[in-house]
């Protein structure tokens, strides 16, 4: 039996540290909301400090056609969602996922999220999951859907425990859908253009009204399309909100003509990270947006921020995989006295007495734990936090592509891309940094900083912006 | 009367393969085929296998 954490006494009410926005703290959460999502990275951005995921590629079949997405495009240096290197077998896959659980004891989730559809491919789903529930009935299991199935298969999602059901909904008006879907295959039969789109929607709503019926969390997905449905997705995400979703994900479309999708081909361009953050920031208020989501791979292994799938390809599973549910009991054990730890911490952050519209941005290289603890060259990706005067707020994780340290040897040009990626922080904290980047961080005016190293990120971050505010007011 | 499905173009996704009425696609080897005997190119309606295909021109007439 594990103890209820103690970050449920964190005071209610005011904004200190992580209480607000997507850090789902718990004080407006009902607890059987948050018995479900606490160990679930994608669901709360508390648990993916330290829990992991991992995907397995068992449903490649598809019932629609999206404009970002290219069936046939497989790349192992790609991280995105669609993209595997390796199909799987639902035995093969429940046989990886018990390699991972075996080695990885962060393991709290799997998720199938196609490469195709999960609920489309539904048999292959269907007897993956059920092979992993017999084996490891301790794993979540969570799924990730178009909709389209949706509707035909809640039942079974409810007997089968999947308490976790991510729609993508990308509109909520057909004629919005159309420029974003050529085709959908329903009840046999191809349908095109508005036809199409009308029929997605109908099924999305009428799939997300059953699952929310049945107590079902759901995860909406959004990808953002500048010029299509950018500013549509403040309707979505209002939409979604008072149908029972439990959280809205807005997503930048990835495009590149390398990638061979409509999208790449024709010159639609991603949205910008400014156009996406005006996007989410006026969603505020509506559904709860999800902001350390990472796009993961349909095969991704490992902690949010990593993708460790490269070491469990089918080639390099054991024959025989112990399985042994104490070690991951006992990880979770520990888990629950890091989070209490972290929680205290937090508690004894009081909001810095200052003036409104003081705003401290700050980059954090972490691996997790909720503490500052990676090497600034080990980085692959920085956690995005802002301190003002109403306390601490997560706003997203941003990834670097070219990790900075190689075997050693800084690389300049990656280097220039780190500071481009973070110029508009104010402090960059790590657990160590060399003088050759440190110095041009700060020409960048990026105030780099081990100070803190191995603290516990957001109070850390709350003692900076106080020591800030108390500098600035002694200057003025 | 059959149609064939060109293993370049093939993605593997196997949705033709449930959605054929005749059960005349499967595996065959590391690819999918369609046994021709079994396809009736169904028949005066629109073919479901090309219709679900998520590339285009990957079945075609044998």
């Amino acid at each position: 039996m594990i103890a209820k954490p103690l970050i449920d006494a964190l005071p209610s009410g005011g904004c200190s540290a992580s209480a607000c926005g997507s850090s789902a703290a718990p004080e407006d959460m009902a607890p059987e909301v948050w018995a479900k999502v606490k160990d679930h990275p994608c669901y709360s951005e508390e648990a993916h400090h330290y829990f992991a995921r991992m995907h397995v590629a068992v449903a490649p079949a598809c019932n629609i056609q999206c404009n970002y997405c290219n069936r046939k495009y497989d790349c192992a240096n790609e991280s995105r969602p669609g993209v595997v290197s390796e199909r799987l077998t639902p035995e093969q896959g429940a046989k990886k996922v018990l390699a991972v659980a075996a080695s990885v004891p962060q393991l709290s989730v799997l998720g199938i999220a196609g490469p195709g559809d999960a609920l489309y491919d539904w048999r292959k789903t269907k007897a993956t999951f059920a092979a992993v529930a017999t084996d490891l009935p301790d794993i979540k299991l969570c799924l990730s859907t178009n909709g389209l199935a949706l509707p035909d298969h809640v039942d079974e999602i409810v007997a089968m425990n999947i308490d976790h059901v991510t729609i993508t909904i990308n509109m909520i008006d057909p004629e919005i859908g159309a420029k974003i879907y050529p085709w959908i295959f329903y009840k046999h039969k191809r349908y095109e253009g508005l036809e199409a789109a009308k029929i997605l929607h109908e099924r999305q709503m009428l799939g997300l009204d059953m699952l929310v019926a049945r107590g079902v969390l759901v995860k909406v997905n959004s990808v953002l399309i500048p010029g299509i449905n950018d500013e549509h997705l403040i309707a979505v995400n209002r939409e979604v909100k008072k149908r029972g979703a439990f959280l809205h994900n807005v997503m930048p479309l990835i495009s590149d003509p390398a990638h061979g999708t409509h999208f790449g081909l024709t010159g639609q361009r991603g949205p910008t990270a400014e156009e996406l953050k005006k996007v989410q920031d006026a969603c505020e208020g509506g559904a709860k947006l999800m902001r350390h989501c990472r796009q993961c791979r349909a095969d991704a292994v490992g902690m949010l921020g990593e993708d460790r799938g490269q070491e469990f390809t089918l080639d390099k599973l054991p024959e025989t995989i112990e399985v042994n549910p104490a070690k991951r009991e006992a990880y979770r054990r520990q888990i629950e006295a890091k989070r209490e730890l972290a929680a205290f911490a937090r508690m004894a952050v009081k909001p810095a007495e200052t003036k409104p519209g003081r705003v401290l941005t700050v980059a954090v290289a972490s691996k997790g734990d909720a503490l500052i603890n990676l090497h600034f060259g080990h980085a692959k990706e920085f956690l995005i936090y802002r301190a003002d005067a109403l306390g601490v707020k997560f706003l997203g994780a941003r990834k670097i592509d070219d990790q900075y340290c190689q075997g050693g040897l800084g690389e300049d040009s990656s280097l220039s891309r780190i500071v481009e990626l973070i110029r508009d922080c104010d402090v960059m904290l790590c657990a160590k940094i060399g003088g050759c980047p440190r110095g041009e961080l700060k020409a960048a005016g990026i105030e780099p900083s081990d100070a803190y190293a191995h603290e516990y990120i957001e109070p850390s971050i709350a003692a900076l912006y106080a020591a800030r505010c108390a500098e600035a007011d002694a200057d003025a | 009367m059959a149609f064939k499905i060109v293993a370049s173009q093939c993605s593997a996704c196997g949705a033709c393969e449930f959605e054929c009425p005749n059960a005349a696609i499967a595996m065959k080897g590391d690819n999918f085929a369609i046994a021709a005997a079994k396809c009736t190119e169904c028949e005066g309606e629109e073919p479901r296998c090309i219709g679900v295909c998520p590339v285009e021109k990957t079945i075609i007439k044998a």
